[in-house]
């Protein structure tokens, strides 16, 4: 039984219910619709709006962060007003003024296998708007199990990707990318940089996948993957197959319950500042400034990327980008004492694994990065 | 001749580019020309035992090599080669 339309509604969507297509028919299977959307960032945002502009009964939001100065660049449904609010209730709010009919719920917790089943219970669909390899897997598992689409779409830099993963009709995520790549070879959007429209249109195309689902029109990417570039302004389809041997959608699974993974992808959850290498091997920012003033010999080196230097740099740091570090690690001395440096930690937590394993061990990572020497020593320079 | 296109998070491995033209009768002859040309993206794509890493996907137009013959598919001239990275950003 599909839920009637007021008069508001039918005015509200008087230009969904003059398409054949969708008419009060598809409007009002978009008003019984439920969708979880996970991730409210730089996908999550788009998708989000559209959801609720587009009049989903019921959409749920989860996310454990709150909103930073620098996601305003690219996350569009938060503000300035909302500013180191809940990003589920900062998105809730936006979404309620665009339409006050849907029902927004909000799950200010971190995505887990402990949690996941409870959360994405209520709902049909669900949108992959995350940011990182381990909850990727596991909404996808999850999607698998639970019997339930996942539209997936990810970003980096200029490029973006989208499918329909349902595991019942099709390929689902691992099909295509059966294990995740080794830590540190895909930085983060805080490492790596994203332009910012590219969420936009990335997020706005699993909306409308996602809404074609509800109202069965058109061809969905179930079985495709969309691989868009922004700077060549391409658009690109694959096909993806099944894969008979997949863990967990094929004909023999062996994952039948999600599992840890964080263990799986040999990597965190969340892209936060995790730039810490474990306390013996974390300087912070003060302790560096001190043991200078003090005249102790110290080799400064910045892993960054050039262009990285126009922005903030310490005195007196070599540069050796982090790519680099292995070819050029010849040319250092195990004797001197080395602190390594980037952004935020995480690079030159990298850089210092690379040195440990070539023998290294007079080194240091300076923990939260140049960052971090912005807040702690030097408020000259800028943070980003 | 075959084109392959690089996608961004392996571009610094290939002197920046997006787009290389390889050589060979495969697709197995074709990587080893692009390793060749550009050495820094070998340990990227390949494993120790010289195979694919499992996270690098390669299609041959819109085909993934694994549902064709994978490295000994064959290879004409005008064929595109495209590297299909896992990224994760959102």
């Amino acid at each position: 039984m599909l839920p009637e339309l007021s008069h508001e509604e039918i005015h509200r969507y008087s230009r969904h219910l003059l398409i054949p297509e969708v008419g009060l028919e598809g409007q009002k299977k978009l008003k019984a619709a439920s969708i979880l959307v996970i991730g409210t960032g730089g996908l999550g945002s788009p998708v989000a709006l559209y959801l609720a502009a587009a009049g989903i009964g019921r959409i749920g939001l989860v996310d454990y962060d709150v909103v930073d100065y620098s996601n305003l660049q690219r996350q569009i449904i938060h503000g300035m007003s909302s500013l180191d609010e809940l990003k589920v209730e900062s998105a809730r709010q936006r979404m309620l003024d665009v339409n006050p009919d849907i029902q927004v719920d909000i799950y200010n917790e971190i995505f887990t296998s402990e949690n996941a089943y409870r959360i994405a219970e209520p709902y049909d669909i669900i949108i992959d708007g995350t940011d990182n390899f381990p909850t990727r897997y596991l909404s996808n598992d999850l999607a698998v199990l639970m019997g339930k689409p996942n539209v997936y779409g990810s970003i980096f830099r200029f490029d973006g990707q989208v499918s329909v993963f349902d595991g019942k009709q099709g390929p689902c995520y691992r099909c295509i990318f059966p294990e995740p790549p080794p830590p540190g070879l895909v930085p983060s959007c805080a490492e790596g940089g994203v332009l910012g429209i590219l969420p936009g249109t990335v997020g706005t195309l699993q909306a409308t996948e996602a809404i074609k689902l509800i109202l069965g029109i058109g061809d969905s990417l179930v079985g495709k993957l969309l691989l868009y570039n922004a700077l060549d302004m391409s658009f690109d389809f694959v096909k993806l197959r099944k894969n008979p041997n997949c863990k967990v959608c094929g004909e023999n699974p062996e994952v039948t319950e999600l599992i840890d993974y964080e263990d799986f992808c040999g990597m965190p959850m969340h892209d936060h500042e995790e730039g810490s290498a474990g306390a013996d091997w974390d300087i912070t920012a003060t302790q560096l400034a001190e043991r200078l003033k003090q005249g102790n010999n110290i080799k400064l080196i910045d892993v960054r990327e050039p262009h990285e230097l126009e922005i903030s740099r310490i005195e007196g740091a070599e540069l050796i980008p982090l790519g680099q570090l292995a070819s050029k690690m010849s040319e250092l001395d195990s004797a001197e004492e080395i602190v390594l440096m980037c952004k935020m930690g995480s690079r030159s937590k990298r850089a210092l694994e690379v040195l440990h394993s070539a023998g290294f061990r007079k080194m240091k990572n300076l923990k939260g990065g140049i960052n971090a020497w912005a807040r702690e020593v030097d408020p000259s320079l800028p943070i980003y | 001749m075959t084109t392959l296109r690089i996608p961004t998070p392996l571009r610094p491995y290939a002197e920046g580019q997006s787009e290389i033209t390889v050589q060979g009768l495969t697709v197995g002859e074709a990587l080893n020309d692009l390793v060749t040309q550009y050495p820094a993206l070998k340990k990227h794509l390949f494993a120790e035992t010289e195979e694919l890493r499992p996270f690098v996907n390669l299609f041959l137009g819109d085909e993934d090599i694994r549902h064709l013959q994978g490295v000994d598919t064959p290879l004409k001239d005008g064929d595109k080669l495209m590297i299909i990275p896992s990224i994760a950003g959102g």
